[in-house]
């Protein structure tokens, strides 16, 4: 077991449309703001570890913005999960820090599409473009149909995840979307590439998001006021693209949670609250599916009857996740799991001491999980 | 029909056999010497064994249907008027899957999963596309 780390600090900006801000200006105002929430000073920070922005590109990105922050880290860089980056970066922080190779470390992500370049999320699939094969949501729509087809999964049951979402969110003053949501305004949402809705699709933002990991030993040291404990992590990498999955309906997913589980020592029925990558309404549903909440194939039917909501068994993605919250790829998620173990969420699980957090990135491509505890 | 050209494939030297086979009217996969292993997209080695000793084989045209979506949005200009249209996922008897579009429906999604597909050859510019139709 490795000595325990723990997210000391958590910041993030404003969520939405963030006209003229770069990328580096947005890491270093959540930084600053993850910094001051630790209580430490950015000359402790030895470790820099930084999600390649979606919206843009740029070679030795982190050395760009270690420049802007006046720092020269011992160790990181950038790391290209897509959207599980975010974990699978407090993991090698965590691991670098059992190991030796730094201190403390600052994970963070900065991305501006909504302003910036929006070309990652109108993608091109190369010779596929003939066939009208374009953009993210259809690698989706492929997933759910098949889930939908083997496993009687209907758009109700994902309507009771987006409801949710959409639900936790509008009681979340920094959501970018505070527009709760019925299911029958769910119903009647607008078709974009079918089985899925624009209800189903995640928003477009513009924000940052960072945190501060050490070792459990070092806060105590630096008497860190609200350190939560990482109890466990992992990571899953289906990788292949969907059309060349033999099974579209599981992923690496389940993987990536067993590892972390095990690591924990702990299974799903300890967890109080979720906080699950809800890029599209597919995805928590079957996150679940994989992380043993239920079998294969009973997601559908696990998210009926409030389970999900707010006062049900596992309250999922009580700042509004990715749905409402921000689209923002994935840290806001574990800034949530955070305030839950704090106690600090304006939807906050009463008694919550386990929460799970899962990130991942592509379309199911890759998948990391995170266990935090009090 | 859309008046606009649709983005068409990059020939390439490894792709060309694929796509001058399907204007002969036969739907082609590769086929690995050393492990038997079949595949589509064209690539230069085998993804099962590694190796880079393989042929281009003809396909029956027997296939089936993996899962399907209908776009009702159009990301390229060309497909503005073909909305709603399906893309689909496709198994081939012999075991590479393909993206394509399943033609000869009454309803774009008019479609049930695992169901029996055969192949239907079709021109686009100087390209034939493999597309499918009921079996």
């Amino acid at each position: 077991m490795p000595q325990a780390a723990v997210i000391a600090g958590v910041g993030h900006t404003a969520f939405g449309k963030l006209e003229g801000r770069s990328t580096v200006s947005l890491n270093i105002e959540a930084a600053r703001k993850a910094l001051a929430d630790a209580g430490i000073e950015k000359s402790q920070v030895d470790g820099l570890f930084v999600k390649a922005p979606t919206s843009k590109f740029e070679m030795m990105y982190a050395q760009k913005l270690a420049e802007a922050m006046g720092l020269m880290p011992r160790i990181g860089g950038v790391y290209d999960h897509g959207g599980a980056s975010n974990i699978s970066m407090i993991s090698y922080a965590a691991l670098a820090i059992e190991a030796g190779q730094c201190d403390i470390a600052l994970v963070c992500l900065a991305d501006n599409p909504a302003t910036g370049s929006r070309h990652a999320y109108e993608k091109s699939w190369g010779d596929d473009d003939v066939f009208g094969w374009f953009g993210v949501p259809s690698g989706y729509a492929m997933i759910a149909q098949r889930h939908m087809a083997e496993f009687g999964t209907t758009r109700d049951q994902l309507g009771a995840i987006v409801t949710a979402c959409r639900n936790h969110g509008a009681a979340n003053p920094h959501a970018q979307l505070r527009k709760p949501l019925t299911l029958e305004q769910y119903r009647q949402s607008r078709p974009i590439v079918a089985p899925l809705t624009r209800d189903d699709i995640c928003l477009v933002s513009d924000g940052a998001a960072a945190v501060v990991v050490m070792s459990a030993e070092r806060a105590r040291q630096l008497k860190v006021a609200k350190p939560v404990s990482i109890l466990g992590f992992g990571q899953g990498q289906t990788s292949w693209e969907v059309v060349q999955r033999p099974t579209l309906t599981s992923t690496a997913a389940a993987a990536s949670a067993h590892t972390a589980f095990k690591m924990a020592g702990l299974q799903p029925k300890d967890m109080d609250v979720a906080q699950l990558y809800d890029c599209f309404s597919i995805v928590p549903l079957m996150t679940l599916e994989d992380y043993g909440f239920c079998k294969k194939g009973e997601g559908g039917h696990f998210v009926e009857g409030g389970r999900v909501a707010l006062g049900g068994d596992l309250p999922l993605n009580t700042a509004g996740g990715l749905l409402s919250e921000t689209g923002m790829p994935g840290l806001q998620l574990v800034i949530e799991g955070v305030r839950q173990m704090r106690g600090e969420s304006v939807n906050q699980v009463k008694g919550a001491q386990k929460c799970i957090v899962s990130n991942q990135g592509g379309i199911m491509h890759t998948h990391s999980t995170l266990i935090l505890g009090q | 029909m859309s008046d606009i050209d649709l983005p068409l494939p990059q020939r390439t030297e490894l792709n060309a056999p694929y796509w001058d086979s399907l204007a002969q009217c036969q739907l082609s996969f590769q086929r690995c010497r050393r492990c038997g292993h079949a595949w589509l997209p064209a690539r230069t080695e085998c993804p099962s064994c590694l190796e880079a000793d393989w042929h281009w084989q003809p396909a029956s045209g027997h296939a089936k249907l993996v899962s399907w979506v209908v776009f009702h949005i159009a990301y390229h200009e060309a497909f503005k008027n073909r909305l709603p249209y399906n893309v689909a996922i496709v198994e081939l008897a012999e075991g590479p899957r393909l993206i394509s579009n399943v033609v000869g429906l009454t309803e774009p999604g008019d479609l049930t999963i695992d169901q029996a597909l055969k192949l239907r050859i079709e021109l686009e510019g100087d390209f034939a596309l493999p597309r499918f139709e009921p079996a």
